[in-house]
């Protein structure tokens, strides 16, 4: 096993960046009260340095991919000491093929998000949450950035649990204060159910803990127990967890296994625990409904990954029919409940859940065509849904209703957002030379060998799928126009600055998807290898 | 893998991807550049763009003409697209002579519908809209015809049907046609399904045969599901099924008790039939009539209805080892064909009548590549696109002429008003009822003969039972095209009189020349062999069809047995326009209006069957639509009132407990420890009585003590 030790802090950079315009912010707000500046003036402010740093954060995410190499299967950009002695907790930080694409993904949807976020270019009614508490709306944006790199990027047990309850707790007041009309009962909601996986976790991380064996810190002292991953990798690969003790009786695997997969299956969110997602959605601002369904449901397939996959192989391979059935579920079940929702972004949020259930699929067959299939849906996924909900905000902000049956022939009204729908719609139904195409094609191609039926099942979603958006599009562009709306009007700048990036990602990496392949491919493939290779559980 | 074998032809990327430019040009500029510029600044582009690909297309059959007839491919790989694992798929092209025909019908008619539609979408507010989604089409369908793997056919095949809905829909304003659209769109996906599920079986399939056939040196297959090595290459396929081993494997195999390649070819054949809307899933083709009429002609005529039919030809190798597929295609397509002719019988629209023309023309083209006359099959694909995309043009110079009539009884006595529609209209006519050295007789009746021959069928009675099914179809076929055009074109105009018809304009007419010019003389490149003389379109496509060629077989029927069919299928077009003449003619026979009034319940049960289509739509309607409709409100209910009942229980729960906590706490814990202070200080208050100072108390009370002390040593100890 390779001691990794610290290589360069740009990592630290990308993660706590956000950090520094918190800071900043603070400030703003500090010299507003001291010198009375204009609230309008400390707004803006606020408003203009959380852009900056969102996009400094999205800069060098990309420069740590112009210098990602892409042939290893090893850590890179790694910075690590040790952080808290008495517990042998480390802060280390490092990227490899697993998070590299979501580390990218997380800061290009915040910066999108961001730009969302403002009452710039273009007309915003003085209701609008972007007016309200900007300063405070604005900290809690980049803290929930800093929370969900650091989720990505941590490499230590302990570390990313913390960043995994950072992320929660501005999520929560960002539904709850900026959110709709339901926003306490969704933002209680999202936090209690996320906080009960968290609570799971946490007890499979501490049973790991104590399970694990003597390690190397970072500043050379021997410890008896570590929460270093890779070290923590080490060991579940050459089956140490597997062997040990029993946890009342169930195999002490399968225990840790199932906890921290709840943990992590609500995230994502994986039938029956899914309740949360729609509510959160309904009730959360747009560019918060953008984060969570581009950003945070991957923190979920990204734990699983990395944490039943990497430290757990023998009881991953126990459960991947389960895994493959609950997917199943996830793909067909919310397609259909899709077609029955009256709200645009209830649909978009049931749709989101349905595309999910690839990922859980693709993670089941263990082929290496599913395995890359189902990243790059989450990449796809979290591309695609962003737009979505960035659509359904156009549709809200003008309309303050997003009952689809209160509309009728837009088309006519609204020619380029009509357009920008489609493709999106499109691109979510998984038209061929788009992006979410590939990710389900591959799961469908990778999956098949392995689970014919349920593959079989999954696909009849295409089919469902393609009902649900075109009946939307149908029910609010098409036909004759509903003159209740005829003061409608298209979309505006800010609007095409957050549409039109995603908009051409998604066709380009419908055609061109080798880049995010050159990335992810490397390390998942030897993952796959070891839980093949490995033995049964007892 | 390389292929120094095949010519590389860079310019083979530029086919598909001129009109994509095309369509990107007008998809963002059109709108304003119709406003402030006008028309021209749309169509010009639009149609130099296909024209390009057309003369492209033109420069690879030439050089594909001088190259050996058994490597004639030209080859483009443009970039690597999907890499991973034992997946690879590039993006790159491939022309054989097949994809040479299949992109010269598509370039050179797409090209003249352009031209066409200058004048017929004339004026349109959606002028832009249309020229960019027809330039998308083009580019969609170049690539499922040039593509060189499945996946590529995917974007292709998937890429045209959302044009068709684009397309259908495209006047949108009218909810009809948005269902229409709407309705082509989700049928057609359900045909993907099957192709995407056939897509998977055969790589799987595939990669099991493979790994037979590469492992058997090694000792120890290592795990099936990860070391496959396997192929989505069309040309990879065909190869490695040349090889013994690999075949033996692939056609052994089994999967839910059926042989693999059987259910392969049903489940693409599934696609096919949702794409080139084949019984069950043709009732989208009828309802896409909404769209414009040069759509109609180009999209649901001449190229992406066909594209079904390309696949099954694109696939012979695999369709050759299954008999029972091979059957399946060939009676599905013999009761379509003969199945919509029936209903074209008393439809009134004349679009709809071509549409349901078009649903028999594909059954024929299925007879012929089901029986394994695939180079036949794709011949009548070639001048069905050109006397069916004569038609539809025709009736589209028609409903222009007619100020957007459609119906025919409001027509009649046009040929004086519109003579040279009248013409194309009537030589696309005869070449449609196979009248003799027309272009449609040649195809048409060589795939009969090719049905009546065929030892393939795993039938009753064989390839016959498909010939007599084509033969009453090629019946009906010249009966209710003839009638189309006796009602439309004979006795007197008797509409409107003040607003007689005019003839269309000139890019209209001109085009309609050239389309009837083809559907009477296009026959000569595939004359039969019967005649003694050189069939240069079977030539042609030869090699493309010569692995599979020893899987065919056929009975080897008498040159005199065939001079006979012939003269049935002569007969047959004879007897349907004369019965139509009879009938229709300057609307002197008064029989069809008697027999329509009739009450009669023998009358009356066949035509309101027929009339309403045999109910299929409706069917639909009441059981698989209707499943669905209550299927997705039963899961949104369970969603609702079970799953997230359960987690507000959670919740609930959680609140009671913590009420009850509460009430504990503050009356039993909290009280328990009031309690034990109470008592403290009670007792204290008691004890305080006990101190009273005198010794003598004190004493009794240590005296007291010490004797339980000592019974208490004796009674324990």
């Amino acid at each position: 096993m390779i001691n990794y030790q610290t290589t360069t802090t740009i990592v630290s950079w990308v993660v706590f960046i956000p950090i520094i315009g918190v800071g900043s912010i603070l400030i703003t707000i500090g010299l507003r009260y001291l010198f009375k500046i204009d609230k309008k003036i400390a707004d803006n402010l606020s408003r203009l340095i959380s852009l900056i740093s969102t996009l400094l954060a999205f800069i060098l995410s990309l420069k740590m991919w112009g210098f990602f190499e892409t042939g290893m299967n090893t850590l890179q950009f790694v910075h690590r000491f040790v952080w808290i002695e008495n517990f042998n907790i480390e802060y280390f930080l490092g990227i490899d093929g697993i998070n590299i694409a979501l580390v990218i993904l997380t800061t290009f949807i915040t910066l999108i998000a961001c730009i969302a976020s403002v009452p710039w270019w273009g007309h915003v009614d003085d209701r609008h949450f972007s007016k309200r508490m900007t300063p405070g709306y604005m900290i809690l944006l980049l803290i929930l950035e800093t929370g969900m790199l650091g989720t990505f990027c941590a490499l230590d047990f302990f570390l990313f649990y913390i960043f995994w309850e950072i992320m929660l707790l501005p999520m929560y007041f960002l539904i709850g204060v900026w959110g709709g009309p339901r926003k306490e009962y969704a933002a209680i909601k999202f936090f209690l159910y996320t906080l009960a996986g968290s609570v799971l976790m946490l007890l499979a991380m501490i049973a790991i803990y104590y399970a694990s064996e003597p390690f190397i810190l970072a500043d050379g002292r021997l410890a008896h127990h570590t929460f270093n991953i890779p070290a923590l990798t080490a060991s579940g690969q050459s089956g140490l967890f597997a062997r040990a003790n029993p946890i009342l009786g169930f195999a002490f695997a399968k225990v840790v296994w199932i906890a921290l997969f709840i943990g992590f299956a609500i995230k994502i969110p994986m039938f029956p625990f899914h309740t949360w997602l729609p509510d959160a959605h309904v009730e959360a601002p747009t560019p918060i409904s953008v984060i969570l369904a581009g950003i945070l449901l991957k923190t979920g397939g990204y734990g699983i990954l990395r944490f039943n996959f990497q430290l757990l192989p023998e009881a991953t391979k126990w459960a991947a029919a389960a895994m493959a059935v609950f997917g199943m579920i996830n793909i067909v079940y919310a397609a259909y409940v899709c077609m029955a929702q009256s709200d645009l972004k209830k649909l978009i949020a049931y749709s989101s859940v349905s595309h999910m259930g690839f990922v859980l699929l693709g993670y089941a067959a263990f082929t290496p065509q599913a395995i890359s299939g189902a990243v790059f849906q989450m990449v796809a996924h979290g591309l695609i849904s962003p737009m979505l909900f960035l659509i359904a905000g156009v549709i809200y902000d003008r309309a303050h209703t997003r009952e689809i049956g209160e509309f009728g022939g837009l088309a006519n009204k609204m020619p380029e957002y009509t357009g920008l729908v489609g493709l999106a719609f499109m691109a979510s139904l998984g038209l061929p030379g788009l992006a979410g195409f590939i990710g389900e094609v591959l799961v469908f191609l990778g999956a098949f060998p392995v689970y014919k039926v349920f593959t079989i099942i999954s696909a009849t979603s295409v089919v469902i799928t393609a009902a649900y958006y075109l009946w939307t599009i149908h029910r609010m562009f098409l036909g004759k126009f509903n003159e209740k709306w005829s003061a409608l009007w298209d979309v505006n700048w800010r609007e095409r600055f957050t549409l039109y990036p995603l908009a051409a990602l998604i066709i380009f990496f419908g055609f061109y998807p080798m880049p995010i392949f050159n990335l992810i491919s490397n390390s998942l493939n030897p993952l796959i290898s070891v839980i093949i290779a490995s033995g049964k559980l007892p | 893998m390389e292929h120094a074998a095949f010519q590389q032809f860079v310019y083979l990327f530029w086919i598909p991807f001129f009109p994509l430019l095309g369509a990107v040009y007008n998809g963002l500029l059109g709108s304003a550049l119709q406003r402030r510029l006008g028309e021209k600044w749309i169509h010009a582009p639009a149609i130099v763009f296909p024209m390009l690909s057309f003369i492209i297309t033109i420069a690879g059959f030439v050089k594909l003409t001088g190259l050996d007839p058994h490597s004639r491919a030209l080859y483009c790989n443009a970039w690597s697209w999907l890499h991973i694992g034992n997946l690879n798929v590039d993006i790159a092209f491939w022309m054989d002579p097949l994809g040479a025909v299949m992109a010269f019908v598509v370039t050179f008619v797409g090209t003249l519908i352009h031209i066409y539609s200058i004048g017929y979408m004339r004026n349109d507010p959606g002028y832009w809209r249309f020229f960019s989604y027809m330039n998308l089409f083009m580019f969609s369908m170049l690539i499922l015809v040039l593509g060189d793997n499945f996946l590529m056919m995917f974007i292709g095949w998937e890429g045209v049907g959302l044009c068709s809905y684009l397309l259908i829909g495209f006047w949108y304003k009218d909810e009809k046609n948005a269902v229409a659209g709407m309705k082509a769109f989700i049928v057609n996906r359900v045909g993907d399904f099957g192709f995407i599920i056939g897509v998977f079986l055969l790589f799987w399939g595939l990669g099991f045969s493979l790994e037979t056939f590469d492992s058997s040196s090694l000792a120890t297959v290592t795990s099936e599901e990860t070391h496959l090595n396997s192929s989505l290459v069309i040309r990879e396929i065909e190869e490695s099924l040349q090889i013994e081993s690999v075949h033996e494997a692939f056609t052994g195999k089994k999967i839910f008790g059926f042989s693999l390649v059987t259910l392969i070819c049903v489940c693409l054949f599934v696609g096919a039939m949702g794409k080139s809307a084949q019984i069950p899933l043709y009732v989208w083709l009828p309802d896409a009539m909404a769209g414009p009429t040069p759509v109609s002609a180009l999209i649901h005529a001449a190229t992406m209805v066909t594209a079904g039919v390309y696949m099954v030809a694109r696939l012979h190798f695999l369709f050759a080892l299954s008999p029972f597929a091979m059957t399946w295609v060939a009676l599905f397509g013999a009761v379509t064909a003969l199945y919509a002719a029936t209903i074209g019988f008393f439809q009134y629209d004349i679009k709809k009548v071509l549409a349901y023309s078009t649903i028999s023309q594909l059954g024929y083209m299925f007879i012929g590549v089901g029986v394994g006359a695939f180079s036949t099959g794709i011949f009548h694909l070639m001048t069905h696109a050109f006397f069916k995309g004569c038609l539809f043009l025709s009736a589209g110079s028609i409903i222009i002429g007619c100020h957007h009539q459609q119906d025919m009884r409001k027509m009649g006595g046009l040929k004086t008003y519109m003579p040279v529609t009248r013409w194309a209209y009537l030589m696309a006519c005869f070449a449609i009822a196979g009248f003799p050295f027309f272009s449609g007789f040649f195809s048409k009746d060589e795939i009969l003969w090719q049905a009546f021959n065929s030892k393939d069928m795993m039938l009753p009675g064989g390839g016959k039972i498909i010939w007599l099914l084509g033969i009453v179809g090629a019946l009906c076929t010249s009966f209710y095209m003839f009638r189309s055009y006796f009602m439309t074109f004979t006795g007197e105009y008797s509409e409107n009189p003040h607003h007689v018809p005019k003839e269309s304009p000139k890019q209209m007419t001109c085009v309609l020349v050239i389309l009837g010019f083809l559907s009477i003389f296009s026959g000569f490149v595939g004359m039969p062999h019967l005649w003694h003389v050189h069939n240069l379109f079977e030539t042609w496509m030869e090699p493309v069809f010569e692995s599979s060629s020893s899987l065919i077989a056929s009975e080897g029927y008498t040159h005199t047995l065939e001079w006979m069919l012939m003269g049935i299928s002569v007969a047959v077009a004879i007897i349907g326009a004369w019965v139509a003449g009879w009938l229709y003619k300057n609307r002197e026979n008064p029989l069809p209006g008697k027999l329509l009034a009739s009450k009669k319940q023998i009358i009356r049960i066949p035509y309101n069957l027929i009339y309403n289509k045999y109910y299929v739509d409706e069917i639909y309607q009441h059981t698989i639509v209707w499943l669905i409709m209550n299927l997705r409100l039963a899961l949104d209910w369970f969603d609702r009132k079970i799953i997230d009942q359960l987690v507000d229980f959670a919740g609930t729960a959680g609140r009671w407990l913590g009420r009850f906590a509460g009430y504990t706490d503050e009356k039993g814990v909290d009280g328990a420890v009031n309690a034990t202070s109470d008592m403290v200080i009670f007792s204290g208050l008691k004890l305080v009585t006990i101190q009273t100072g005198k010794l003598r108390n004190y004493l009794g009370v240590v005296l007291a003590g010490a004797i339980i002390l000592v019974i208490a040593n004796y009674l324990f100890f």
